[in-house]
C-alpha cells in the first residue's frame, strides 16, 4: 500500500457503496451472505484443470453489479490488482505440470497452463463475489446477518467494534506516519529505531482511548451487546434470490455452459 | 501469508472453517464467561490498531526493502489467548471482506494460521512459559524472538499442508516448503524484532498492562492445554482424512457430481457435455474443419474406438471451449452493461 491515507480512501469508498438504495440494498443481507457463499464454494468446487465452465459465473458479480448500481470500473480495478498475487502462485503449475491436455491446431497446451488460468479465474470470481456482497450489504449489516446465523454474540460485538475504530484508528496510524515522515530524511530515520515507539504510542494512546470508550459506555449502560432496532425479513423476494442463484450455480456446476454454447455455435457455423 | 480461494478445495476451506468456528465459539463463551466488561472495547480497538498498525511500514536496513508489524503474538502477550484469538479473527474478517485479503472461503484457513498459532501454541505453551515473573531484558528479547520465529514457521506449515491437501497448486510438496519455510525465517526475524521493540516500550510507558495480561488467569491454564490438544487432533484427523481424500479424487462434491453424471474427473473441457447434446458435440468433433489434428486421424484407425473419439474430441472441444468463452463473456457483459442501464434510467425516469 503507497500512502496509508490512500487505502483508507480506497476504504471509505467501498464502504460508502453500502448505503446505496436500490432491490438488491433491500434485501435481508442472509439472504445476500448465504447466496455468495454458496457461489465461493460452487466455484472452487471445480477441478484444477476447469476453466471454460468457470466463464458463466461471472454472471453473478455482473448482474449484482449492473443491478446494484455499483461502479464497475472501480470494482474491476481492485479485482484487477489482486490478480497478480493469484498468478503469483499459478505460476509455479506450468513450471511443474508439463502434461499435455490441450491442443489447439499446433498449440499444445499444457495441464500446468490450464490450471494456473483456472487459479486466476478463480481468483477474480471470488474475489469479486466478496467484494460485491460489502458493497450491496455493508459490514455492520453482514455482522447482524452471520449473527443471526448462528455466529457467537461476543464476536459480533468484537467485529462491529472493530468497524467502528478502524477508520478512527487508521487516521491517527497514518497522521503518525506522516509526521515520521516528514521528520526523516530519506530513510534515514525510518528504521525500527523509530518503528517501534511509533507503533508503541499508538497502543498506548489506543488503550487509553479503549478506557474512556468503556467508561462511556458504563455511562450509557452498556450490558455486553448492542442493541439494535433492526427489522429482518426473509420474505418472497430474498427466498428467491437465494434459490434462484442457488439453482443457477446448481446448473452450471452440472453443466459446461460454455462448451454447449460453443459447440452449438461452431455446429451452426459448420 | 493470506491464502487465497483459489487455491482451496471445498472440503479444506469448509474443515478449516468448521475448526475456527469452532475456536471462535469456544473463544467467545471463554471471553463472555470472564465478565470483565473492560476487554470488550479493548478487544474492538486493539483490532483496529493492528490494522492501522499493519499499514505503516519500517525500512529494513541494507536490503531496500520494508517490514510492518504482523501482530499475532503482540496482541497475545497484550490480550491473552481467547480474547488475541477473537481479535485477530475479526481483522482477518475485515482483510477478506474490504481488501479481498484471502477469500471468505479462505477465511477459515488464514484465522487458524495466524491466529490459533500465536493464541494457543505460542502464548501459553512457550511465551508465557518462558518469560517467568519478572523477566530481564534479554530474556524478554529472546523469549518474545524465539516465539515470533517458532509462530512464523508454524504458520507457513498450515499454508503448504492445505495448499496441497486442496490440490490445486502443483508444487510438489518438498519444492513449496522450501519456498515457504526461509522466506518466514526472515519474516519472523523481522515480526520478533517488531514485537520486542513494541513490548519493551510498553514496559517502560506502563508496565502494568503487560502484567496484567500475564497474570489475568493462572487458572485457565490446564483448560487451554485441553482444548489446545482437542483441537490439535481434530486438526490432523481433518488434515489426515482432508487429504486422503483430495489425492483420490479432488474432492467430495467432485466425487459426487462424478457419480450423478457418470462422467469422469479429469477428463477437463468434456466433463459439462449435457446428455442431449452429445450427438451434436460428436458430430462438431469429427467435422474437418475443426479438426486441426488430421495426422492422428489417419493413423488412429488402429487405435481402439474409446482412444480415437478421444483424440477427435479434443482440438473440437477446446476451439469449443474457446468461442464459448468469449461468446460467454461477452454475455456476462453485456448483461451487467444491460441492467446498470436500466437501472440508471430508472433512476432518473423516477426523478
Amino acid at each position: 500500500m503507497a500512502s496509508i491515507d490512500g487505502a483508507l480512501l480506497d476504504f471509505k469508498r467501498l464502504d460508502r457503496l453500502a448505503n446505496g438504495d436500490t432491490a438488491l440494498h433491500r434485501l435481508d443481507p442472509r439472504a445476500k451472505v448465504l447466496a455468495t457463499l454458496f457461489f465461493i464454494v460452487s466455484v472452487v468446487s471445480f477441478g484444477r484443470y476447469e476453466l471454460s465452465a468457470l466463464i458463466p459465473f461471472f454472471v453473478f458479480p455482473a448482474v449484482l453489479v449492473g443491478l446494484g448500481d455499483l461502479p464497475a470500473g472501480y470494482l474491476a480495478r481492485k479485482i484487477a490488482l489482486l490478480c497478480p498475487f493469484a498468478l503469483a502462485v499459478g505460476m509455479f503449475n506450468p513450471v511443474f505440470d508439463r502434461t499435455v491436455q490441450l491442443h489447439l491446431g499446433p498449440l499444445a497446451v499444457s495441464g500446468g497452463w490450464i490450471s494456473c488460468a483456472s487459479i486466476v479465474v478463480r481468483a477474480a470470481l471470488t474475489v469479486a463475489a466478496a467484494l460485491v456482497l460489502v458493497a450491496l450489504t455493508g459490514f455492520p449489516a453482514i455482522c447482524r446477518a452471520m449473527e443471526r446465523l448462528g455466529m457467537p454474540n461476543a464476536f459480533a460485538v468484537q467485529l462491529i467494534f472493530l468497524y467502528r475504530y478502524i477508520f478512527v484508528l487508521t487516521e491517527e496510524g497514518g497522521r503518525a506516519s506522516r509526521a515520521r515522515d516528514l521528520r526523516s530524511c530519506g530513510n534515514k530515520g525510518q528504521g525500527l529505531g523509530s518503528y517501534g515507539p511509533l507503533l508503541g504510542t499508538l497502543l498506548l494512546r489506543t488503550w487509553m482511548r479503549a478506557e474512556r470508550v468503556h467508561m462511556a459506555m458504563l455511562a450509557r449502560g452498556f450490558t455486553g451487546s448492542f442493541q439494535t432496532r433492526q427489522q429482518f425479513r426473509f420474505g418472497a423476494a430474498e427466498l428467491l434470490y437465494l434459490f434462484g442463484w442457488s439453482a443457477l450455480f446448481l446448473a452450471l456446476r452440472l453443466h459446461n455452459a460454455t462448451q454447449i454454447l460453443g459447440s452449438l455455435v461452431t455446429g451452426i457455423f459448420s | 501469508m493470506h491464502m487465497a480461494d483459489a487455491l482451496l478445495s471445498p472440503a479444506v476451506g469448509g474443515g478449516m472453517w468448521a475448526v475456527s468456528a469452532g475456536t471462535i465459539a469456544y473463544c467467545s463463551a471463554k471471553v463472555r464467561r470472564e465478565l470483565d466488561d473492560r476487554k470488550v472495547p479493548l478487544m474492538g480497538v486493539l483490532g483496529a490498531f493492528l490494522f492501522a498498525a499493519q499499514m505503516i511500514n519500517f525500512s529494513i536496513p541494507g536490503t531496500g526493502s520494508s517490514g510492518h508489524l504482523g501482530g499475532g503474538l503482540l496482541l497475545a502477550i497484550l490480550l491473552g489467548p481467547s480474547a488475541a484469538f477473537l481479535t485477530i479473527a475479526s481483522v482477518l474478517v475485515v482483510q477478506a471482506l474490504f481488501f479481498a485479503d484471502g477469500g471468505l472461503l479462505a477465511l477459515g484457513c488464514n484465522i487458524f494460521n495466524m491466529g490459533f498459532f500465536p493464541a494457543f501454541v505460542l502464548f501459553p505453551l512457550f511465551y508465557r512459559r518462558w518469560i517467568g515473573p519478572d523477566p530481564s531484558r534479554a530474556r524478554l528479547t529472546a523469549v518474545t524472538m524465539i516465539s515470533a520465529l517458532i509462530g512464523l514457521q508454524l504458520g507457513p506449515f498450515a499454508v503448504v499442508l492445505e495448499t496441497l491437501a486442496s490440490g490445486i497448486s502443483s508444487l510438489p510438496f518438498t519444492t513449496f516448503l522450501l519456498l515457504m519455510q526461509p522466506i518466514h525465517l526472515a519474516i519472523g526475524v523481522v515480526e520478533g524484532l517488531v514485537t520486542v521493540a513494541v513490548v519493551s516500550f510498553v514496559r517502560e510507558a506502563r508496565p502494568e498492562i503487560l502484567l496484567s495480561a500475564l497474570e489475568a488467569r493462572p487458572i485457565g491454564n490446564r483448560p487451554v492445554r485441553h482444548v489446545l490438544l482437542a483441537f490439535l487432533l481434530l486438526a490432523v484427523i481433518t488434515g489426515g482424512v482432508v487429504s486422503a481424500f483430495a489425492s483420490k479424487n479432488p474432492d467430495g462434491l467432485e466425487w459426487a457430481i462424478a457419480r450423478v453424471t457418470g462422467s469422469a474427473q479429469l477428463a477437463g473441457p468434456q466433463r459439462g457435455l449435457h446428455r442431449t447434446l452429445a450427438l451434436l458435440q460428436e458430430k462438431t468433433a469429427i467435422l474437418p474443419d475443426y479438426n486441426f489434428r488430421k495426422p492422428v486421424e489417419k493413423g488412429g484407425a488402429a487405435l481402439p474406438e474409446k482412444g480415437r473419439a478421444d483424440q477427435n474430441l479434443l482440438p473440437a472441444t477446446g476451439i469449443a471451449g474457446i468461442v464459448g468463452t468469449l461468446i460467454t463473456l461477452l454475455l456476462v457483459f453485456l448483461s451487467g452493461f444491460f441492467l446498470k442501464k436500466r437501472s440508471v434510467r430508472k433512476v432518473y425516469g423516477l426523478n
